[in-house]
């Protein structure tokens, strides 16, 4: 039910040029929306093209390639990393959802710097941009890690590139930063910082990741950027430089971003736990500790993308027993969603079996993260389809599945429409069959031995690698009827009452779609989050 | 258990080439075993509670349970115990993998875009690892120019070879047999190509071997070009017995005809169009291949005699 | 959303409770973004901490190159220029424009010695031939009579060179910042109730001082 006065936050500015110039937190959402969804698009095509790829041997190159040779796979490859991680996966439920709900679940009329949220908005669109342009003007083929001296060495716009990832960090620091600020001093009175919902906690974990691990990520690709220009030496074993160095600078931000990717995912998972089973979260302070434990750990653990690098065996232990530390907050939260559904009221509605499919591949993406930080193991599923498949589990089965559900979950909120349930469980099944499909295959090649990042392969490893490429064609008919869904949802969905699901978090006390400025009046909190009695 | 164990872990690991690769399977089947409860646990038990608790009308009244402080120190305890102790066993293995064994035979083993050299103390340069059963082996890895990483799957072992610095690996090989070496670290364009084989002989073999490969420099000149191809790797590239391109031209029966190449000219197919190639490989470019390409310079690595061997096999391809 | 209203004097904008709310939000924003710079550079500390100690003669070669009493007065330049910053700051609060004026001016122009003096340590090194990592030339060193012990000196002077200029960007930025809050001070926008912009802008300054007076002597002294 829309508000009284028939306004809301998409109509009370008309034009689509207002769109580009509001500072409404709702609004700067639904820009990210739309762009991170076209980016998705892109990554996902190059995903499919290199799985085609990989379908059979070609023990006769140049016949029957569907990407002509090794350069252009490693391009591709490099294209499909870059873009699902720097423009889907880190900015995908901050940017989008958090922008939206994050004020709305706390309270509050907006985020602390409206102008600086509209501003994270051109600069991520200007480091997209500009990685765009490299692929047209010079495609680069360093993989999205950049491993030097292979970066240094290669051709390709490679500094493009680098400084391209550095705005889109720039982007991701000023988004944290203002939502750290916003749950600090925006918050409705009553709303203790132990009444705030869940997913505001993981979001605001996730932003103290951001703020503390990115600058590192931005130094660190400066330097890759001097080298390359100036050839200053650093990480060029010619001048005695350590390439190795790069790795572990990389990883200090890059390990800590595997949770910037998937704290959001849990956070949301928590929200649509508890309102499809009509239940009270199961330890609600263990899992907003947990949150902040993993923010915390995961800062010291980025040695175990290392462990056949060279460094020593005494830091590899280290790095290993850390690791594992890391897997207790996790673990906590599996049991505690688990323990949230006993005696509850469950719905199957779609964004519920979107989060039961979160907690079915994370239970898989967990304990093969635990086998890889196991030091001796590691050693052999370093670098192999394993590590692929595992990270796919987490980031793409846990981090996307946690997207969509959280995406129809809120949709009736954000447009104040209702879509089709039917297709959208539809769309379900085949994402979440596909995915299992494409992936779990690899981790038996990777047990298997074969490495990652190949153009080709072994013969004995063709069969597996057929299921897979057939498991990404089931992801692709998912996704499509999830874009028919919501496509047709907007154009001629019913119109959505203020709390379909009965949920009892405070953006559901307001209108669907909410007003310019959240609340008719502010509310005033008595209760924690999840108080269904 | 522990025969479930062998059985699941050894259907998913490539064949057990050393004492250490039993070891891994062990511990990998150990965690296979231990992840596959936690699983059938907490999916089994998420199948569990929604079809149990499925909601039966819109005024369904749920318990108000919100924490549990007993359970909740139980499964933050159980799971801690485990990994430490998957923590422990594996700091113990990895331990006896970085640990380098004394009076193990020692290989140096290069690496570069896209191929690895071994060699060996009497001088001896293979593309292919050759070792002898039973016997510690040491390989001493290097880098010409960006990182690669050395993996045999069969032994369970991996280790990067960095420019700038030497790494080392070793392993006992307990089968006889040909094993797949390949490159773990991306290192461009023909990454995926960066295959060799590992062969494990027996000592007689090896040793036999060692003699034959160092008395290389007796054979005929086209005799010795044939063994250069292969050591330095130019077959992983090129063809020698079909026309068809590999990741180069093929070489088959071209001696004397006309090159086309890619600037639309033609010259002819002679000892000094091969010898530019090896060493300006950028120079000119073989029609039908995009710039640059990916054969590496021979300059320096090849001697005039070498060169000659190779030029003398590669006419004989007719 | 971008209503705001005047509470005390102040325009608040419509997400926050009065102009002290709004005050405490974005000094914690700026400090937020201190703390991202004070990340970025400690980068670069460790990596110049751990070449340091892994070719300390090489270290102190290229350190040898430098000279540290230039050095020396730009700590003291910005030592001072953080003081004079700190003043324009607290005339601001209590409400004497004019004053402020004077103590930014001053600021501004130490910013501005300060750029004037690593321009002709730069230069000079040019001249000499000495540039970042692989470009460093020898040959030109040895034409001015420096006989290099260490062939890889660019090493050394790639950190220089990323560590000062960084720094020197920043500087650039601090005084474009400057110049901006003092024409906002000159048409008489700050009050008691109100000087977010020039405390953000005075923060700002004191870690690019502080950045300095770590790398002073790192580079310069250490060696």
């Amino acid at each position: 039910m829309g508000h009284a006065s028939g306004k809301n936050y998409i109509n009370e500015e008309p034009g689509l040029l207002s769109w580009f110039t509001s500072l409404d937190h709702k609004r700067i959402a639904i820009l990210y929306f739309v762009s991170i969804m076209f980016f998705f698009l892109v990554g996902g095509i190059m995903a499919l093209l290199l799985r085609l790829e990989l379908f059979a041997v070609n023990s006769a190159p140049n016949v029957g390639n569907i990407l002509k040779n090794g350069d252009v796979y490693n391009q591709v490859l490099t294209y499909h990393g870059a873009v699902m991680v720097f423009m889907v996966i880190v900015p995908g439920i901050p940017a989008i959802l958090g922008n939206f709900f994050l004020p709305l679940q706390i309270g509050a009329k907006d985020v602390a710097f409206p102008r600086l949220n509209l501003a994270s908005w051109y600069i991520f669109m200007l480091g997209a941009a500009l990685a765009v342009i490299t692929f047209f003007v010079a495609k680069v083929d360093t993989g999205w890690t950049f491993y030097t001296p292979y970066s240094i060495r290669t051709g390709g716009a490679v500094v493009m590139m680098v400084v391209a990832a550095f705005i889109m960090g720039m982007s991701s620091i000023v988004t944290g930063l203002n939502f750290i600020v916003t749950v600090h001093k925006l918050r409705a009175p009553g709303m203790s910082m132990f009444r705030i919902p869940l997913f505001t906690w993981a979001i605001y974990s996730t932003a103290i990741i951001q703020v503390l691990a990115t600058p590192v990520l931005g130094i660190t690709l400066l330097l890759l950027a001097m080298e390359r220009t100036f050839g200053v030496g650093i990480f060029d074993p010619k001048l005695g430089g350590d390439p190795v160095l790069f790795q572990h600078f990389f990883w200090f931000y890059s390990h800590p971003a595997v949770y910037i990717m998937i704290l959001p995912a849990m956070g949301v998972i928590s929200e649509l736990i508890t309102t499809y089973s009509k239940k009270t979260i199961f330890g609600y302070t263990a899992i907003a500790f947990s949150s902040i434990g993993i923010a915390a750990v995961s800062f010291f653990v980025w040695g175990h993308h290392m462990f056949v690098s060279g460094q020593s065996e005494i830091a590899g232990i280290v790095f290993s027993f850390l690791t594992m530390l890391v897997g207790v907050p996790t673990a906590i939260k599996m049991f505690n969603w688990l323990a949230t559904l006993y005696k509850g009221s469950i719905e199957f509605t779609a964004p519920m079996l979107y989060a039961l499919g979160f907690l079915f591949l994370f239970a898989i993406g967990g304990v093969t993260g635990i086998m890889l930080a196991v030091t001796a193991i590691d050693v052999h599923f370093h670098d192999t389809y394993f590590v692929v498949a595992h990270f796919h589990y987490v980031m793409v089965g846990g981090t996307l599945m946690a997207i969509m559900g959280g995406f129809f979950h809120w949709f009736p909120k954000m447009f104040g429409k209702m879509y089709s349930e039917v297709g959208a469980r539809w769309s379900w099944v085949f994402i979440f069959i596909g995915f299992n499909v494409t992936f779990f295959p690899q981790f038996i090649l990777g047990a298997k031995g074969m490495p990652r990042r190949y153009f080709d392969y072994v013969p004995e490893y063709e069969t597996l690698n057929r299921v897979s490429t057939v498991g990404s064609w089931l992801i692709t008919i998912g996704f499509l009827i999830g874009l028919y869904v919501i496509v047709q949802g907007l154009r001629k969905g019913k119109q959505a009452p203020d709390n379909p699901w009965g949920s009892k978090t405070l953006e559901w006390q307001t209108s669907s779609p909410p007003i310019m400025h959240n609340f008719d009046h502010d509310p005033v909190v008595t209760a924690g989050p999840y108080e269904y009695k | 258990m522990l025969l479930m164990n062998k059985a699941m872990a050894g259907s998913f690991m490539p064949e057990q080439g050393t004492q250490i690769a039993k070891q891994v399977d062990n511990l990998y089947g150990f965690l296979l075993v231990v992840s596959f409860i936690s699983c059938a646990i907490l999916i089994g038990g998420m199948i569990y509670f929604v079809l149990k608790y499925k909601r039966k009308s819109a005024h369904d009244k749920t318990a108000y349970i919100t924490h549990d402080t007993r359970l909740e120190v139980l499964w933050s305890a159980i799971p801690l115990i485990i990994f430490l102790v998957v923590f422990a066993w594996g700091w113990v293995l990895y331990h006896d993998m970085r640990k380098m064994p004394e009076n193990a035979l020692e290989i140096m083993v290069m690496g570069r875009q896209w191929s690895w050299t071994a060699e060996y103390k009497n001088g001896v340069k293979s593309s292919e690892i050759v070792v002898p059963v039973g016997k510690d082996v040491k390989l001493i890895l290097g880098s010409e120019d960006v990182i690669h990483s050395f993996f045999v799957p069969s032994f369970r072992i991996k280790q990067d070879a960095v420019p700038g610095r030497y790494t080392s690996l070793w392993f006992n090989a307990t089968k006889l047999g040909e094993f797949h070496v390949f490159c773990t670290e991306y290192c461009g364009t023909s990454h995926a190509a960066m295959i060799t084989r590992l062969k494990v002989v027996t000592q007689e073999e090896f040793d036999k071997w060692l003699i034959e490969e160092s008395e290389v420099g007796l054979l005929p000149i086209a005799e010795r070009g044939a063994k250069y191809f292969q050591t330095r790797a130019c077959a992983s590239c090129h063809n020698v017995d079909n026309p068809a391109a590999k990741i180069g031209p093929s070489l088959y029966q071209r001696w004397g005809k006309e090159a086309h190449l890619s600037n639309g000219t033609t010259v002819p197919f002679d000892e000094n169009y091969v010898r530019e190639s090896m060493m300006l490989p950028q120079a000119q470019l073989a029609a039908g291949f995009s710039a640059p390409s990916p054969m590496p310079s021979y300059q320096g690595q090849l001697s005039e005699s070498e060169l000659a061997a190779i030029i003398e096999y590669i006419k004989g391809l007719n | 959303m971008s209503t705001s209203r005047v509470v005390n004097g102040v325009n608040v904008a419509s997400h926050y409770r009065d102009e002290k709310h709004q005050y405490a939000s974005n000094k914690e924003g700026i400090w937020l973004f201190m703390v991202t710079e004070i990340l970025m550079f400690g980068g670069l500390f460790v990596g110049y901490i751990i070449y340091h100690s892994m070719y300390p003669e090489l270290f102190a070669e290229g350190a040898s190159f430098l000279d540290w009493r230039l050095g020396f007065i730009n700590t003291l330049v910005l030592i001072f220029s953080s003081l004079t910053m700190a003043l324009g700051i607290y005339y601001n609060q209590i409400s004497q424009p004019k004053k402020a004026t004077w103590a930014l001016a001053i600021t501004l122009i130490c910013a501005a010695t300060f750029m004037v003096i690593k321009y002709f340590e730069y230069t000079h090194k040019f001249h000499i031939g000495i540039f970042p990592g692989a470009m460093l030339n020898l040959e030109t060193l040895k034409e001015h009579g420096y006989n290099i012990q260490h062939p890889n000196l660019g090493l050394y002077f790639g950190f220089y060179f990323c560590m000062s200029g960084l720094h020197g960007i920043h500087v650039l930025i601090g005084m474009g910042l400057i110049a901006w809050v003092m024409i906002k001070n000159m048409k008489r926008e700050f009050n008691a109730n109100y000087y977010t912009p020039v405390e953000g802008v005075g923060i700002f300054w004191h870690i690019v001082d502080l950045i300095w007076i770590f790398l002073f002597p790192l580079l310069y002294l250490v060696g």
